[in-house]
């Protein structure tokens, strides 16, 4: 769509920029304050310059977390997106079910976050849980709180039982838009149910699937709470994503400079990435016509 | 696509391995303490209402859906108010650097709400909106309102240009059309926004415990109660996981004709 100059829009936009002024700017100026200042008590600061960013660069600390939310997000994403779209291409055509389908698996994405971590919490383990007992009950040594393998398939599954049907949404709403005229083009050629896929669906989808990326991208990058419910970061630091160790940092040791430099790294990795991501979106709202 | 009377195995499976869990949380919030520990039982031998009577009955447990209901109607209300005119200004017109601010309002989605929890903490405590339901309300704005505006957007851009034309034409003014005419036209999108809103809202933790002591606790803060001097109070625990899917699941019902297409957030 055309759109008009008019520099006046801004007064339409003003009520959120004073909004989210007060909501993001402030908190984040006071944390890039923090970042650059060193305290010793009494609301005395001093000048710290780029020491903190230095020795967050420099500790391994930052690092090993960071690691472990990239194979976290890298993980989650090449099980949720393929799973989702296979999901989306079952769903039942038309009917009552449907709306039993879509019902059943938006659930999950309307739990608060950390009864999503005690339902896994409480399924896992081995004296009152149905996932653990069951695992016991078959001879498989599986205990999320002692051993760090048993903990990460944990927050993985976890995770890919609350969010998948977001992309399987997200597909299905891709799949429905598409004419029925395509499908009934590709039975006179006799295309293969793969060909139907790759050549129609897929394409139709890629739009929906890049908000899809770029949303499970983002949440998964800064989950906190779920993990922090199951396992608390453990055991040892096993599952200590950059979310937990940032507020271990922040709120539990009140290292507030370090914390914050922290906190300002992460923000810009996640800016980056979701960057990328967004400019490769608009560049397909533009091409395919919306 | 010839009509299949028959659910395929592959939507049973993914069903039955969502609704599992749910199923284990709702029948541990049947039984008594003792049958969770000493008997390992399928379902509940001795059916038990005791755990939720527990919680309906104690102001400190039911004002923490009163509380997170509050908070999060304040939040909605407000993120879908200012986000409306910004996405029509989003929509209709081109101004300088609507793009970049575009993106920026982005980030603060993208932003992790770790980073934000203590400069919330000591802003909200600074100007005295500590432990009130507005400070977690605007505190869930930083998501909300990109969001709903990204939302918004997505919707108004469907509206063709014309329409809007037509009605300056015939002499409405900027605020009687939105209201009378433009607003109708996106319902389906402000219901959606609307939606999103409230879910972020409602299953957010880590910021809305951070800002709340006493007065505005949510539910899911008031949770974690049941650890006791006796261990965890598995049963109670569990019928106040199974309380807060509630709410959840009656919007869900509502909305349900909307959610595949507002998922794809009226970009398809």
């Amino acid at each position: 769509m055309e759109k008009t100059v008019n520099q006046k829009a801004w007064f339409l936009v003003l009520p959120v920029l004073l909004l989210v002024a007060f909501s993001a700017v402030i908190p984040l100026m006071t944390v890039v304050n923090y970042s650059v200042q060193d305290t010793f008590g009494n609301n005395q600061f001093f000048w710290a310059g780029l020491d903190w960013f230095r020795q967050m660069l420099e500790d391994e600390r930052m690092w090993n977390a960071l690691r472990r939310q990239v194979i976290f997000s890298g993980v989650i994403l090449a099980i949720e997106v393929p799973l989702g779209v296979l999901i989306a291409l079952n769903m039942p055509k038309r009917g009552v079910m449907v709306s039993v389908c879509l019902v059943l698996m938006s659930l999950p994405l309307l739990i608060p976050w950390n009864v999503v971590g005690t339902i896994w919490q409480i399924f896992g383990r081995v004296d009152i849980g149905l996932l653990g007992h069951t695992l016991a009950a078959l001879g498989v040594d599986y205990n999320y709180t002692q051993d760090a393998l048993d903990a990460w398939v944990t927050l993985i599954v976890m995770d890919v039982w609350h969010w998948t049907s977001l992309v399987a949404l997200l597909a299905y709403a891709g799949l429905k838009s598409i004419p029925d005229a395509y499908y009934q083009a590709a039975r006179i050629d006799q295309a293969s149910r793969w060909a139907v896929f790759r050549y129609i669906e897929l394409p139709k989808m890629t739009g929906v699937l890049t908000i899809a990326i770029l949303l499970r991208f983002m949440d998964s990058f800064k989950i906190y709470t779920e993990p922090f419910v199951v396992t608390g970061g453990g055991p040892g630091n096993a599952t200590t994503l950059l979310s937990i160790d940032l507020v271990k940092m922040a709120l539990g040791q009140f290292d507030l400079g370090p914390a914050a430099a922290f906190s300002i790294m992460y923000f810009l990795v996640i800016l980056l990435v979701s960057w990328v991501f967004y400019t490769v979106m608009t560049n397909l709202d533009q091409q395919g016509g919306k | 696509m010839n009509f299949r009377p028959r659910i395929n195995l592959v939507m049973v499976l993914y069903l039955l391995f969502l609704m599992l869990p749910i199923y284990w949380l709702l029948n541990m919030s049947l039984k008594t303490n003792t049958e969770i520990l000493n008997a390992f039982t399928l379902w509940p031998e001795t059916l038990t209402l005791d755990n939720y009577r527990t919680i309906l009955s104690d102001p400190a447990w039911y004002m923490g859906y009163v509380n997170s209901i509050i908070y999060v109607t304040m939040n909605t209300v407000l993120s879908v108010a200012v986000a409306l005119p910004a996405a029509y200004a989003f929509s209709r017109y081109s101004f300088l650097g609507d793009k970049h601010l575009f993106f920026w309002l982005l980030t603060n989605r993208m932003a992790p709400p770790a980073v934000f929890a203590l400069p919330f903490f000591q802003l909200y405590s600074s100007v005295g909106l500590f432990d009130t339901h507005i400070a977690v309300a605007l505190a869930h704005t930083l998501f909300n309102v990109p969001l709903a505006v990204w939302i918004l957007e997505g919707f108004m851009r469907g509206v063709p240009k014309e329409i809007d034309e037509t009605a300056y034409i015939d002499g409405y003014s900027f605020g009687h059309f939105f209201v009378k005419i433009f607003m109708p036209l996106i319902a389906s999108g402000i219901g959606v926004a609307a939606f999103f809103c409230f879910m972020f809202s409602w299953v957010e933790l880590l910021l809305s415990r951070t800002l709340t002591t006493v007065d505005a606790k949510p539910i899911a803060a008031i949770m974690t109660r049941t650890q006791g001097a006796a261990g965890i109070d598995w049963g109670v625990l569990a019928a106040a996981g199974v309380l807060t899917i509630v709410p959840g699941a009656l919007v869900i019902y509502f909305v349900r004709n909307y959610i595949a297409k507002g998922f794809a957030l009226g970009r398809v």
